[in-house]
């Protein structure tokens, strides 16, 4: 890994050969730790896009230098590397994915009017009003009425339990999808809290499963989602599991192996989504890096885009103009074919696209049904 | 009834770890804080041997079987006990908890971060016992443990070996006067401590994945599983493990999940404090 890592920063800061030739983008990122898996997705699809905006010239002429650091998904450090990055005069910050982290690091960025990018999803942190924060991903007050009207009008449910897991993501996801259910008179019978790294999820299930709730809602991270999953299986719940995006990603899938297929929710961002332009990014990803990604590869990937169109559309390298022109930003695929999808960002930060509902059948990711973007 | 199978599955795997941690104590007086890692290697070079060796699963697991026994067995004892031991307990734990920290960052580094999946090399069904639903996999693991905590209590009281070894865990000096090769075994021991974790390895990483950072939890639940049954004692490692296993699921089913990690601490306090010499275990005088 050590080697893949040294290869990858050479040949990212051998891309220029002088600050002037050169555009500084660090890459703060969990490598490590509990975010290891949705880290090194977002870092591998940063890399992808900076590797193919590099090849054609880069951005306005310069290339991107983008050096790598591991917070191992521990929020102290990552201030820390934030802060280091901040130092080395950064144009943007990609980075992190751990809602945990970015709500500890992001007042590092705003005071240096340094825009970040992140693929962290807890609701509250595009409402503090910071100017320069802004997500590649659905935040949770838009995935979970998403979710929240399938469990209503899909599956028909009255009642649901939750299990999720108490860190910044894991409680903000529980917060709103509990508001959620409640909007629709949906009864929460089990609220059943797990802890981020926890290995032994026996006596969780035999709670949500003693519930005997319509449906399960799983709201963790990935490997926690996968151990849910096989010690569901092992325990045979019956009842519908449901996520929203990470219960359905690929490495959950990998990790969960049989006991992810049935598993139905919402995903907001899906390299399996039935967009050509999606379906030849995970083809590149997978040929650069040797395994499929999930939606925290989009996630990186988009963002670095994101940034190049923003950058070329004002035509200079100002920090405080790119996050002044990302607010009520719309791109189209048609004006740059890395963003994927058309997305757009409102004046908080927030990203809006289509978004699909989907289910685990034989190890793959099958999408039923696209949904439209919410500001349609 | 399922709250009982998995505390007694979990219990089964924290056992199996206790009694290497016992026997390597009661041998050669060392407390092996890297035990937590040794449980997470295992697992590793049986991934290691499928993805690089080209090995099946059947065949990869009889490789790390022997890569545990050859590295945590006897290259443990000599590169790291043999050297170390005759300055004191003291170093002897610096090191192992040094050993504990390279074995995770090499894993880490060398091998990856993030969780693997490791396959179960049994059934994944479940069986149905009236309303129950019984997993055949903490069956298993229960039998698995049951098994081995069996083999190795005829070993050492049945055979002519397990008597030498235990006489050489009760007075070394004694025990190579009457002509017993103590090193050997005491060797034995380390054998039998690395035989022991492989298995709890390949038990508990089809459910748990295969991740660097396992062993930190499953350790210190083997170490306290140790001292709450009796330091000193194998009918104590087992007791303990079984006991610390059922209280973790119960308590994180009924009082708090977050909570759960403190319970085997208090336990552990509640047992220092009533019974130092654990549940099942014997005082030992010393002369002074």
């Amino acid at each position: 890994m050590m080697k893949t890592f040294i290869a990858i920063s050479l040949a990212l800061g051998a891309a220029g050969a002088s600050a002037q030739q050169t555009v500084n983008m660090p890459i703060v990122i969990e490598l490590s730790g509990a975010g290891a898996v949705s880290g090194t997705n977002f870092r591998d699809g940063a890399v992808l896009a900076i590797e193919e905006i590099n090849a054609a010239g880069g951005i306005l002429g310069r290339k991107i230098s983008a050096p790598q650091s591991d917070t191992q998904s521990n929020p102290g450090i990552s201030r820390a590397q934030v802060q280091k990055a901040l130092d080395s005069d950064p144009y943007v910050i990609l980075g992190p994915v751990f809602s945990g982290s970015v709500k500890v690091n992001m007042i590092l960025c705003q005071q240096a009017e340094v825009p970040q990018i992140t693929g962290a999803e807890a609701a509250d942190i595009t409402q503090t009003g910071n100017p320069y924060i802004f997500r590649t991903s659905f935040g949770q007050q838009m995935s979970m009425p998403k979710i929240a009207n399938y469990i209503r009008d899909g599956l028909k449910a009255k009642t649901v339990a939750v299990l999720w897991v108490n860190n910044d993501f894991g409680k903000g996801g529980r917060d709103t999808f509990i508001k959620q259910m409640a909007a629709r008179n949906i009864k929460v019978v089990a609220d059943v809290s797990t802890e981020s790294g926890q290995l032994d999820f026996a006596a969780d299930v035999v709670k949500v499963k003693s519930a005997n709730a319509d449906v399960i809602f799983v709201y963790t991270n990935e490997e926690e989602s996968a151990r849910f999953l096989r010690e569901a299986r092992k325990q045979g719940v019956a009842k519908p599991l449901i996520g929203e995006t990470t219960l359905l990603g690929q490495k959950v899938i990998d990790l969960a192996g049989d006991a992810a297929n049935g598993v139905r929710g919402h995903v907001g961002l899906t390299a399996d989504a039935p967009i050509p332009a999606v379906l030849a990014f995970k083809a590149k990803f997978g040929k650069r890096f040797g395994y499929v990604p999930d939606h925290n590869g989009i996630k990186g990937y988009t963002g670095v885009y994101a940034v190049k169109h923003a950058t070329e559309k004002i035509g200079k390298f100002d920090r405080r103009l790119l996050a002044k022109t990302m607010h009520g930003l719309t791109i189209k695929p048609e004006q740059e074919p890395g963003i994927l999808m058309e997305a757009s960002w409102d004046a908080n930060g927030d990203i809006d696209r289509i978004s699909f509902l989907a289910e685990v059948v034989d190890g793959k990711q099958k999408i039923v049904q696209t949904l439209p973007k919410l500001g349609k | 009834m399922q709250l009982l199978l998995a505390g007694l599955a979990t219990g089964g795997i924290y056992a199996l770890i206790a009694i290497g941690f016992v026997l390597v104590w009661q041998t050669s007086q060392t407390i092996n804080f890297a035990q937590g890692e040794f449980v997470m290697l295992p697992a590793f070079f049986v991934l290691a041997a499928m993805k690089f060796g080209g090995l099946s699963f059947p065949a990869a697991l009889l490789a790390g079987f022997a890569a545990a026994l050859l590295v945590l067995g006897l290259l443990f004892k000599q590169l790291v006990v043999d050297p170390i031991i005759r300055h004191g307990v003291l170093p002897l734990v610096t090191s192992t908890i040094a050993l504990a920290i390279l074995l995770k960052e090499g894993v880490k580094e060398f091998y990856a971060a993030d969780a693997q999946p490791f396959p179960a090399a049994w059934a994944t069904t479940n069986l149905q016992l009236g309303a129950a639903v019984v997993s055949v996999q903490n069956l298993v693991i229960i039998a698995v443990a049951v098994a081995a905590v069996a083999l190795l209590q005829y070993f050492l009281g049945g055979t002519r070996t397990g008597r030498r070894m235990q006489a050489t865990a009760q007075n070394p000096a004694l025990a190579c006067a009457l002509g017993i090769p103590v090193q050997r075994m005491i060797l034995y021991t380390f054998l039998i401590n690395a035989g022991l974790v492989a298995l709890a390895s390949f038990l508990v990483s089809p459910i748990y994945l295969a991740k660097f950072t396992n062993g930190e939890t499953l350790g210190l639940a083997a170490f306290v599983a140790a001292i709450v049954g009796g330091f000193n004692q194998v009918r104590g490692a087992i007791a303990g493990g079984l006991l610390l296993g059922v209280i973790d699921n119960l308590v994180a089913a009924y009082v708090s999940a977050q909570y759960r990690a403190a319970i085997p601490l208090f336990l552990l306090i509640a047992v220092i404090l009533w019974r130092p010499q654990g549940l099942l275990g014997r005082i030992e005088e010393r002369t002074v």
